[in-house]
């Protein structure tokens, strides 16, 4: 059964946490939650398991009402950001605790301890404890047991948060394959773009307390609703700047560029710009225009360097691939296309998308 | 934010609720009934309102035992609480050591009252007691049953003896919960000693501190076993405390009214002063 | 200001060197350049906190020297080694105000009140503290507490290294951005020499000139960012330097050529020589490295198994016969739906033998 939330509200104190959510999980859907922190991820998950009562709206199950229903009267797996497991458990005892609780016999639970601890990978550890694991290994142990429960809901709340990146890294990559593969409805949160696209299936994007926009995670990234939607979608968030479109030509930055095709046709005036990190350059080419800056900071992120500088009066961040630092206070040119700029209007909601157009007519 | 809602869970304080109403709504409401009635006999009373309160709050005997009180507090509080923390800093910190340490200081709470007075009753004596012949040996007079300063000096010695550690201990929990890192940064930043103390364990200790001061302002205030085995309040009333002038007058005279008045006031004290301390524990754990 | 340097160190917590493999450091022998900013970068219980309060003298190291400036420091107590520390979690004396923490490093050593004045009110300036100086420290947020930190250390003028044990864990990540660059300016302003111990390769790799990449009690490499990136020593430096992680390909050399299953390469000539018997071979490309053949390229065929969008790119699964590798691909052009060339550029595509890095297949003898 579809679990279907209408209107769902929490204040706490006055301050509302959430305001009118409106969501409809799918069984067996995978749902990941992206919003920087005090988002309302956690309100949210904490409803959704029964932890919480919404303040206002309603929630059901099918035609049953969940509003009310405690939560160990729900079909439940939480995993939280910190390592929970019984300490003085092995890990086989750890995963098959929630089953004990079920009554299954022993043939099944043995059988559902071990297929679980294989596809999180701890099936050679069963006889240790946790504290005998790495970081990573207990939350996967953490995974496990909310696995095994086979729990129609199965929420994470940023699980991988604590977690070094190397572990996080490997660990995202299992946890595609896992959900991919299972039957609960899981909703995941998280505050990184990354691993919400790592993870896949339906983002839904989560800011100040309200859902600013649902669908398929690739989908989300390439056309955000609005120019929140593409700060908090992007890391590092992406260029959002004033512009102003009249008499077929794009005025931003102090500059001039023909109106690219994919804002033709749209009413003039100001409106506001989104350029990713990544389509800046440092080479000149036709069509590319040119901006000049002071670098603040570059940081360097494994693979890529984000240049932050100032331009224009304002703040930019490129990102290119490798490693190039560059001293802060040194000046820097870049290019950019206007074929690639998200066009916003003035009330920050998008209008047209680059690439949109094209993608259409192929 | 972490609280699940579920209103049965008032059922469950349900057995609370009721255990407090016998064990103590009940009696007290028997003691208010007591105070503001004069009682002859079995079925003869009359009611006489506030007038025992006036009557024990008039009464000389009562005004010393409670400036006796104050003084006594004072003074168990001015030598435990410094006292207690110096022994916390000294114990060792980590190891075996510390676990014994902690043994051997628990051993004095875990003695009954009445078994401190006895023991002290017979330390202290100067004809027979170690202690006490061993003082007079020394030249220095000393009688507790004779001399008011002696009994003074015995009973507070042996709440110090019996509840420093206590005191201790909670400084020691205190001092165990600073991180490793602020004594690095101490160290690195060449603090002396005594501004560890000052601005490292001092601030962290404070709200321990100020648990330890408030049980045992509480237990010193209210003390009764240990003075009635060792002196029986004398020498003379020399150490006539509230509660055994309380019991010497409801037990002792069977003056019920003025007993149940004066308990009453001496129950609204502690509640006070532990209202005044339950509020300065909570600013300072909001800070 | 000061060179540092560790001089054959080996540390065991319990002072029992017997076994080698429990000891937190397995001889290290480093320099610090004076005025250098330095990262120890490592995965937990790698030994860089070890290494750092060695230095600082929180910790006696079980064998071995600590130099500052040549000087013998290992018998110097922390508080005689003009050093500063910032910790993990902001430690900061509750009772005192913001100004009373910055001055408090110089009251101790008994300077002068003007002094202590200039100091203090050079180090707010600074750190941007000047409105909170007389505010009481423990109110503040996180990150203002973590500039006290650090401030406390700035004010001394003799201070011979800044030493960061993982200073950011607590920021908010909207926050730590202004920190890193505060911290860079710091640094470029003040020519200190520091160093910065981290688990995030991210940290490392922005703050530091060079980098001590660390793995059980050992020290894997040092060098510039684009050293360990370009150039990993070791495997474990490819694969723990970048996302995703370097590949490493297993092969073996037969004639000319470098075989793996699925594709061969050309050798260069100066590995068969160089070539001890029984080495594992291996090919460490990064994923960013690798792209989609050129007309006259070298190039094995490819297939795309699966691809993810990532922020900026594709991260692609790419099978290579029985090989599977990562491979970073524009998001812009499409994907390649049938087999393709996968060019592995020379200069990037590195040999490794018994995990460690023999060089790149474009040196030539």
């Amino acid at each position: 059964m579809s679990i279907v939330l209408k209107g769902v509200g929490r204040s706490v104190n006055g301050a509302a946490w959430l305001s009118d959510i409106n969501l409809t999980l799918e069984p067996g859907g995978l749902y990941v939650i992206l919003g920087r922190t005090l988002a309302g991820k956690t309100s949210l998950l904490r409803i959704l398991a029964g932890l919480d009562r919404p303040s206002r709206g309603e929630m059901q199950d099918g035609a049953e009402n969940l509003v009310g229903v405690p939560v160990r009267k729900r079909d439940v797996a939480f995993v939280y950001q910190q390592f929970v497991n019984y300490p003085s458990f092995t890990v086989y005892d750890n995963i098959a605790a929630p089953l004990r609780r079920q009554r299954l016999d022993r043939a099944e639970i043995d059988r559902r301890v071990r297929s679980v601890a294989e596809i999180v990978h701890i099936d050679g550890f069963l006889d240790r404890l946790p504290q005998q694991l790495s970081g990573g290994q207990q939350q996967r142990l953490a995974i496990a047991r909310a696995l095994a429960k086979r729990a129609h809901l199965l929420l994470l709340d940023e699980p991988l948060v604590n977690l070094d990146y190397k572990l996080r890294e490997e660990l995202r990559a299992d946890l595609r394959n896992i959900f991919r593969d299972a039957e609960h409805t899981v909703v995941y949160t998280t505050t990184e773009p990354d691993e919400a696209l790592q993870i896949g299936g339906t983002t839904i994007v989560l800011h100040e307390g309200r859902v600013l926009q649902i669908g398929p995670a690739a989908e989300v990234h390439r056309n955000p609703a609005s120019t929140t939607v593409a700060e908090v979608f992007s890391d590092p968030p992406m260029n959002i700047f004033e512009g102003r479109i009249e008499e077929g030509l794009l005025a931003f930055a102090g500059l001039r560029a023909p109106l690219p095709f994919h804002m033709q046709g749209g009413p003039s005036g100001p409106c506001r710009l989104g350029l990713p990190p990544h389509r800046i350059t440092e080479t000149a080419a036709p069509g590319r225009v040119q901006l000049t800056g002071t670098v603040t900071l570059a940081e360097v992120d494994g693979s890529s360097t984000f240049t932050h500088f100032e331009a224009a009066g304002g703040h930019w961040v490129m990102q290119r691939d490798g490693i190039r630092p560059k001293p802060a206070g040194s000046a820097c040119t870049v290019h950019l296309d206007p074929a690639d700029f998200f066009l916003f209007g003035t009330d920050g909601m998008l209008r047209t998308a680059p690439g949109a157009r094209t993608r259409k007519v192929a | 934010m972490n609280k699940i809602e579920d209103n049965r869970a008032w059922f469950l304080i349900l057995p609370v609720v009721l255990l407090v109403a016998f064990s103590a709504v009940v009696p007290l409401m028997t003691v208010v009934n007591y105070s503001v009635q004069d009682i002859f006999g079995p079925h003869q009373r009359a009611f006489i309102g506030v007038e025992w309160f006036r009557e024990m709050l008039r009464d000389p005997d009562v005004q010393a035992s409670f400036v006796r009180q104050i003084l006594f507090s004072v003074i168990i509080l001015a030598i435990e609480i410094p006292l207690g923390v110096l022994v916390a800093l000294g114990l060792p910190r980590k190891g075996w050591k510390s676990s014994l340490a902690i043994v051997l200081l628990a051993i004095p709470l875990l003695v009954p009252f009445n078994v401190v007075g006895t023991i002290w009753q017979v330390y202290a004596r100067p004809e027979i007691g170690l202690l006490g012949s061993t003082v007079n040996a020394l030249g220095i007079p000393y009688n507790y049953t004779a001399d008011g300063i002696s009994a003074w000096v015995t009973i507070v010695a042996m709440d110090v003896w019996h509840w420093t550690p206590l005191v201790a201990l909670l400084a020691f929990a205190g001092l165990r919960s600073i991180p490793d890192a602020y004594y690095q940064a101490a160290r690195i930043d060449a603090a002396s000693r005594l501004a560890v103390f000052r601005y490292i364990e001092l601030p962290k200790m404070r709200s321990v501190l100020t648990i330890a001061i408030l049980l045992r302002f509480m237990d010193s205030f209210m003390i009764y076993t240990e003075p009635f085995v060792v002196t029986g309040g004398g020498p003379g009333s020399a150490t006539t405390f509230l509660s055994i002038r309380l019991v010497n007058m409801a037990v002792g005279q069977f003056d019920l009214g003025p007993a149940a008045a004066f308990s009453l006031m001496y129950f609204l004290v502690i509640l006070l002063v532990s209202y005044v301390f339950y509020t300065i524990l909570q600013r300072i754990n909001a800070s | 200001m000061a060179e540092i340097a560790i001089d054959n160190l080996r540390h065991s917590y319990d002072n029992d060197l017997s076994d080698p493999s429990r000891l937190a450091l397995k001889r290290v022998d480093l320099t610090w350049k004076n005025g250098s900013a330095y990262a120890l970068l490592g995965p937990s219980g790698c030994g860089k906190t070890s290494m750092l309060n060695i230095i600082s003298g929180l910790v006696r190291q079980t064998t071995g020297r600590v130099l500052f400036n040549g000087n013998d420091v290992t018998d110097l107590p922390t508080e005689a080694r003009n050093i500063a520390q910032v910790f993990q979690f902001p430690v900061l004396y509750d009772t005192m105000t913001v100004e009373q923490n910055l001055a408090f490093p110089l009251r101790n050593r008994g300077e002068d009140k003007a002094t202590i004045r200039r100091r203090v009110g050079e180090v707010a300036e600074m750190l941007d503290l000047v409105p909170l100086l007389k505010k009481r420290a423990a109110g503040l947020g996180a990150a203002e507490k973590q500039k006290i930190s650090l401030g406390r250390g700035l004010v001394r003028e003799d201070v011979a290294a800044i030493l960061f044990d993982e200073p950011l864990t607590v920021i908010d990540p909207h926050v730590k951005f202004e920190l890193r660059r505060k911290l860079k300016l710091v640094h470029d302003a003040l020519n200190l020499t520091l160093i910065y111990v981290t688990h995030d390769q991210s940290e490392a790799l922005t703050l530091a000139d060079e980098v001590v990449v660390m793995s059980d009690g050992e020290v894997m490499q040092v060098g510039t960012p684009q050293d360990l990136y370009e150039r990993p020593k070791h495997r474990f430096v490819g694969n723990f330097i970048g996302s995703p992680g370097m590949n490493f390909i297993p092969c073996t050399l037969e004639g000319e050529r470098l075989v793996f299953a699925g594709g061969a390469l050309a050798a260069p000539n100066w590995l068969g020589p160089r070539l001890k018997p029984d080495q594992k071979l291996a090919i460490g490309v990064r994923p960013q490295a690798l792209c989609v053949a050129g007309a006259g390229e070298e190039a094995v065929a490819g297939r795309i198994v699966e691809a993810q969008l990532r922020g900026d790119s594709y991260i692609a699964d790419v099978a290579i016969g029985e090989t599977l590798v990562k491979m970073r691909l524009p998001d812009h052009v499409a994907l390649p739906t049938d087999v393709f060339g996968v060019h592995f550029p020379p200069r990037s595509t590195l040999v490794f033998a018994d995990d460690r890095l023999l060089g790149d297949l474009h040196e030539q003898d």
